[in-house]
């Protein structure tokens, strides 16, 4: 088994408000088979995601599997609503970082 | 098979100026509708709070002017949502002299212009709470109390395709809304063509962010939606983009909770079993779309409350020991605000970058800061003098902590500039709300004009 980092295998990694009290995370593949392979591995589950943003699991509202785009989606909660003074990320733009690295075990 | 065309040349009109070639690749194409939406909540408090834009007034007008040249060129109405970022009523206003100015400027022939407002007056949601119709919260939000409603500026109200329509049966040429749906904005086009709510809402939910349905990424440029009683297609107008099945699906989930489900006011758009196919190289056909009609009419509200007038302040630090430290430096200064202003009143907000300035609690490695760290601190407060003094101190007291085994006595922290910057004044999000309405035209009032030979003649 050989761990490849989410980095080298998603064509898109982002995130973005939905609303002005959420973030939403996307996780897009270009093929089917790595889409597959990704959702197989269980390195992103509901649990795992909010491990890696150290949120609790009560502030994940969505976590979805979406086939049509060979992505996975989920949507957290804010701290605060977005804007408000103390908030760096009026966009919520560039809270993906950390799931760059995730290691994805190759099954 | 009857079909309809519309085509929209940016997402969010004003933020960014629009692409003119492909734009007129889109207008030689026929559209039957010319549309695009110019609001979002994306831009924080700040500008529905204060009744300012977010967009720079020569770029709202490039597109504007733009848009209506060609829309009057071809015959076909132009359609604007949320007017000015917001859709406050000033936005309107402005955007409706915007094009009054354009039309004079280009000596067009007379047309009719339709406009919408979107305000909603505070005592309106009160009387609503007081008479027993709660204004619900949405994203977990609890039930509006009168205590929020009392520390809120500004309410505006989310319109669906109903002002729109009822502009477009009027026979106007021109349409500037105030807040809407942006998928409203090209819906309303559809529905007044007799198209199926399922395939109209559809159109509008994948032409309102224009090229972000194309792919290569590429923003601002224009996108062609077309419409029949069975699918909606949509094709990308720039040479070098297409519209692909991955960057159509993908735009389904685009700055949304979840993929499956749109909600407007009147129902819900239902995409869950959405299929996609490519019918020619810049070319996507979507079908299977639903639309689930509400059985209560209810209205989103957004609403901006003011916190304080603010300013901001700068400092780094390049001590190993001193980034250790620094929850006690600032910890420090915060104390000095204390004694000099008391315990409230007052607000300080300090930014970490360099250690957890972007995603706060959420950061992984913020136990492992950068070499050196910049401190972004905010100070609010009733006054700009009081709200200048508290960044100041808030700012110029991370110079002076006492930490005790600092080998820097001289200042403990860098300035790039020794001074506090004005900033616009704090707001927060304090609704985020839907409220029950009889009568989908209550809250956004029409009017019409004819504009034209430099003469304006009220329609009505």
């Amino acid at each position: 088994m050989t761990a490849t980092r989410l980095s080298d295998l998603a064509k898109t990694i982002r995130s973005k408000n939905a609303g002005t009290d959420k973030i939403t995370f996307d996780i897009i593949f270009r093929e089917r088979d790595t889409y597959e392979m990704v959702k197989r591995s269980g390195a992103l589950t509901p649990d795992s995601v909010c491990r890696i943003l150290n949120v609790d699991r009560q502030r994940l509202t969505d976590f979805v599997e979406y086939d049509p785009a060979f992505a996975i989606k989920f949507t957290i909660l804010r701290i605060r609503p977005s804007g408000s003074p103390g908030d760096a990320d009026i966009f919520g733009a560039q809270q993906y970082a950390p799931f760059l690295d995730v290691e994805i075990e190759a099954g | 098979m009857r079909s309809m065309k519309i085509i929209c040349p940016n997402g969010h009109l004003g933020f960014a100026p629009l692409k003119p070639k492909s734009f007129h690749i889109g207008v030689d194409a026929r559209p039957d509708f010319i549309a695009a939406d110019s609001g979002s909540d994306d831009i924080g408090p700040v500008p529905l709070g204060d009744d300012t834009c977010a967009s720079p007034k020569a770029w709202q007008e490039h597109d504007l002017e733009e848009m209506l040249l060609a829309s009057r060129r071809i015959g076909v109405p132009m359609i604007i949502g949320s007017a000015g970022d917001t859709g406050t009523n000033s936005r309107v206003d402005m955007y409706v002299e915007m094009i009054r100015e354009i039309a004079a400027r280009h000596d067009l022939p007379p047309f009719k212009i339709g406009w919408f407002y979107s305000e909603v007056d505070k005592e309106l949601v009160r009387s609503k709470i007081r008479n027993g119709s709660p204004i619900l919260g949405l994203d977990r939000r609890p039930e509006l109390t009168e205590k929020d409603l009392d520390s809120t500026d500004r309410i505006v109200a989310m319109a669906g395709v109903h002002p729109f329509r009822a502009l477009l049966d009027e026979g106007c040429d021109v349409i500037i809304g105030g807040r809407s749906s942006d998928s409203a904005v090209f819906a309303c086009a559809a529905l007044a063509r007799g198209f199926p709510e399922a395939q109209s809402y559809y159109l509008g939910k994948v032409l309102e962010c224009a090229s972000f349905c194309a792919e290569p990424y590429g923003a601002k440029e224009t996108v062609l939606g077309e419409i029949t009683d069975k699918w909606v297609e949509v094709t990308a107008m720039a040479p070098e983009q297409r519209c692909t099945v991955a960057s159509v699906a993908g735009h389904a989930m685009y700055e949304r909770s979840n993929p499956f489900f749109e909600f407007v006011a009147g129902g819900m758009l239902d995409m869950t079993n959405c299929v996609y196919e490519q019918v020619s190289e810049k070319t996507t056909r979507v079908t299977g779309m639903e639309f689930v009609p509400a059985t209560d009419f209810r209205v989103k509200l957004e609403g901006s409350g003011k916190l304080g007038e603010r300013f901001v302040g700068m400092a780094g630090i390049r001590d190993p020991y001193t980034i250790a430290h620094v929850d006690e430096v600032i910890e420090w200064a915060r104390a000095q605000a204390r004694e000099r202003f008391g315990p409230d009143g007052w607000e300080l907000h300090y930014n970490v970058f360099g250690r957890n300035g972007i995603m706060g609690d959420m950061e992984p490695l913020k136990d492992r800061p950068a070499h050196e760290l910049m401190i972004v601190v905010q100070g609010i407060a009733p006054t700009k003098e009081m709200a200048e003094e508290v960044t100041m101190t808030g700012t110029r007291q991370l110079f002076y902590a006492r930490l005790p085994d600092v080998k820097g006595t001289a200042g403990g922290v860098s300035f790039v500039l020794d001074e506090v910057m004005p900033a616009s004044p704090a707001y927060h999000w304090t609704l985020n709300h839907t409220m029950a309405v009889s009568d989908p035209l209550e809250l956004f009032p029409t009017h019409s004009a004819m504009i034209g030979a430099g003469k304006l003649e009220a329609a009505q």
